[in-house]
């Protein structure tokens, strides 16, 4: 495939998953988190099913355990909030580990955990296995408004040129003498925001010439080139029918 | 439809601002010929270089009057996209110029606002990239890209539109030796018109026979590339100085 270039977030390595196009992993992943919430919180063995389902993948998709596990980490502030959750809700205490939390609470936290999690395994295993540009032209297939796509594009092109900019200031800054503790740097940092956004809006001025210059008259052109077949939209969606079925299993059986 | 490739008639632009900038400035360029655009900042090269395929000027609503004509077409405004097929043109900042996600969507934008899709349209990008060497690094992002490789694909994005007049800002700006020997050299293999604003003094003698001065707005002179930078009077009266040790008279030059 075209990943020739470690980008983005993508674990160049060369899959099944990594083969399907980008709007059917796009879809399947919405539909795999939409079955996930829909579930009731008590029922602990469709959870434990979509877990088996997403361990699947990872190995399909040839993903190293640990930049999973590592990318979990964006995850920490909502186990932060989920742990918080048994002391500080009200209701009927029970006794966990000889702490008296809120049994509301504990469910709760549960709720949060197991569905967070899952979704961000899902979200880390698309993001693993397209690249930043399939997942524009997937998203452009999936009929997303075309200025929505050029927004985007336009950000995963000038991403790294906007932060070389800032570390660049942030050299220049040091390299005078600039030290003045954390709360100095903060300062400085908000001042170079200001100077950063002029020089992005500057960039942004000269990227449109250039754009009409090569003959832009208010279309981007199409990234996409050709679409998915049955076969491939089966083999993706197959994982997120399997949890729909799960979970439509999981409201019926309850318990 | 023929005629020069360039031809520019009292050229009179102010910015917004109030700023003047051009005052009246007439040129031609035949087809074929490849001519350097030499003078100090702020001297009003690039503001020339945007009003030839109609970026400033009245054209698009801007102020300004003269008349611009490019091989035979008038720069008016239903001539626009015309005009902008036939009139190529490299920015500075390849950053500014390479904006979408890879190499090869980015050399397809110009083609593909042309209206050209499918086989047709990647015949037209391989066409491009092969022309400047690059057709190995399609697939790439051009953050990923070397500075001397952005800029050969910043002139590939302009080549894939097949236009009748090339012009460069300021091409060998920023590049080392070895990138910049290269890009003359595929500069040089273009069977295009070349227009190139330049600071670099060797650079203009080495690709460009003409030479077009330009200071506060005005064409103070238009000669021989060779001839203008031996006239020592005519360089210091307008900030231009040629490198330690170079003498226009020993090298040789495009014309031979």
């Amino acid at each position: 495939m075209t990943a020739s270039a470690g980008d983005g977030l993508l674990v160049a390595v060369d899959s099944r998953i990594h083969r399907l196009p980008a709007q059917v992993k796009i879809v399947a992943l919405f539909l795999f988190v939409l079955a996930v919430v829909a579930t009731p919180a008590a029922v602990v063995w469709a959870f434990a099913l979509y877990a088996v389902l997403l361990v699947g993948c990872v190995v399909l998709a040839k993903l190293p355990p640990a930049t999973v596990m590592r990318r979990m980490a964006v995850e920490t502030p909502f186990i932060v909030f989920a742990l918080l959750l048994p002391f500080v809700a009200t209701g009927p205490q029970i006794e966990v580990l000889g702490l008296s939390v809120s049994e509301s609470g504990v469910f709760g936290a549960w709720n949060v955990l197991a569905k967070g999690t899952l979704g961000v395994v899902a979200a880390i295993v698309l993001s693993a296995t397209t690249a930043p540009r399939e997942l524009l032209a997937g998203l452009e297939r999936l009929r997303l408004p075309s200025t929505l796509i050029a927004i985007l594009s336009f950000m995963v092109r000038y991403l790294s040129v906007v932060s070389d900019d800032l570390h660049r200031m942030r050299i220049a800054r040091e390299s005078r003498g600039y030290t003045g503790g954390r709360a100095g740097h903060l300062k400085a940092v908000a001042a170079g925001v200001g100077a950063l956004f002029v020089r992005s809006f500057e960039r942004g001025e000269r990227v449109h010439l250039a754009m009409q210059a090569r003959g832009y008259t208010g279309r981007m052109p199409q990234l996409t080139h050709s679409g998915a077949t049955r076969n491939q939209w089966l083999e993706g969606l197959a994982i997120s029918l399997t949890a729909f079925a799960i979970a439509v299993a999981a409201r019926v059986v309850g318990l | 439809m023929s005629g020069p490739s360039i031809q520019v008639e009292r050229l009179v632009f102010a910015y917004p601002d109030g700023r003047q900038a051009l005052f009246g400035v007439d040129f031609t360029v035949e087809p074929g010929e490849r001519v350097a655009l030499l003078g100090p900042n702020g001297a009003g090269k690039t503001t020339v270089v945007l009003h030839l395929n109609g970026i400033l000027g009245s054209v698009t609503g801007g102020t300004g009057s003269g008349r611009i004509r490019i091989g035979g077409t008038d720069l008016h405004r239903e001539h626009l996209a015309e005009i902008r097929r036939k009139v190529g043109l490299v920015f500075q900042d390849p950053d500014d110029q390479l904006f979408m996600p890879t190499v090869r969507d980015d050399v397809a934008f110009g083609p593909a606002n042309l209206g050209l899709r499918g086989s047709e349209l990647d015949d037209r990008v391989f066409e491009a990239l092969s022309e400047v060497g690059m057709q190995d690094h399609a697939d790439i992002a051009p953050h990923h890209l070397s500075f001397g490789q952005r800029r050969r694909v910043a002139v590939a994005t302009v080549l894939a539109m097949r236009p009748e007049v090339l012009v460069l800002d300021e091409p060998s700006s920023n590049l080392d030796p070895a990138s910049r020997r290269e890009l003359a050299d595929i500069l040089s293999g273009l069977d295009v018109t070349l227009l190139m604003i330049t600071h670099d003094l060797p650079y203009a003698l080495q690709l460009c026979e003409r030479s077009l001065l330009i200071d506060d707005g005005r064409i103070v002179a238009d000669g021989k590339t060779r001839d203008l930078l031996a006239d020592p009077d005519l360089l210091s009266a307008h900030r231009l100085e040629l490198p330690y040790g170079f003498d226009p008279l020993s090298v040789s030059g495009p014309e031979r």
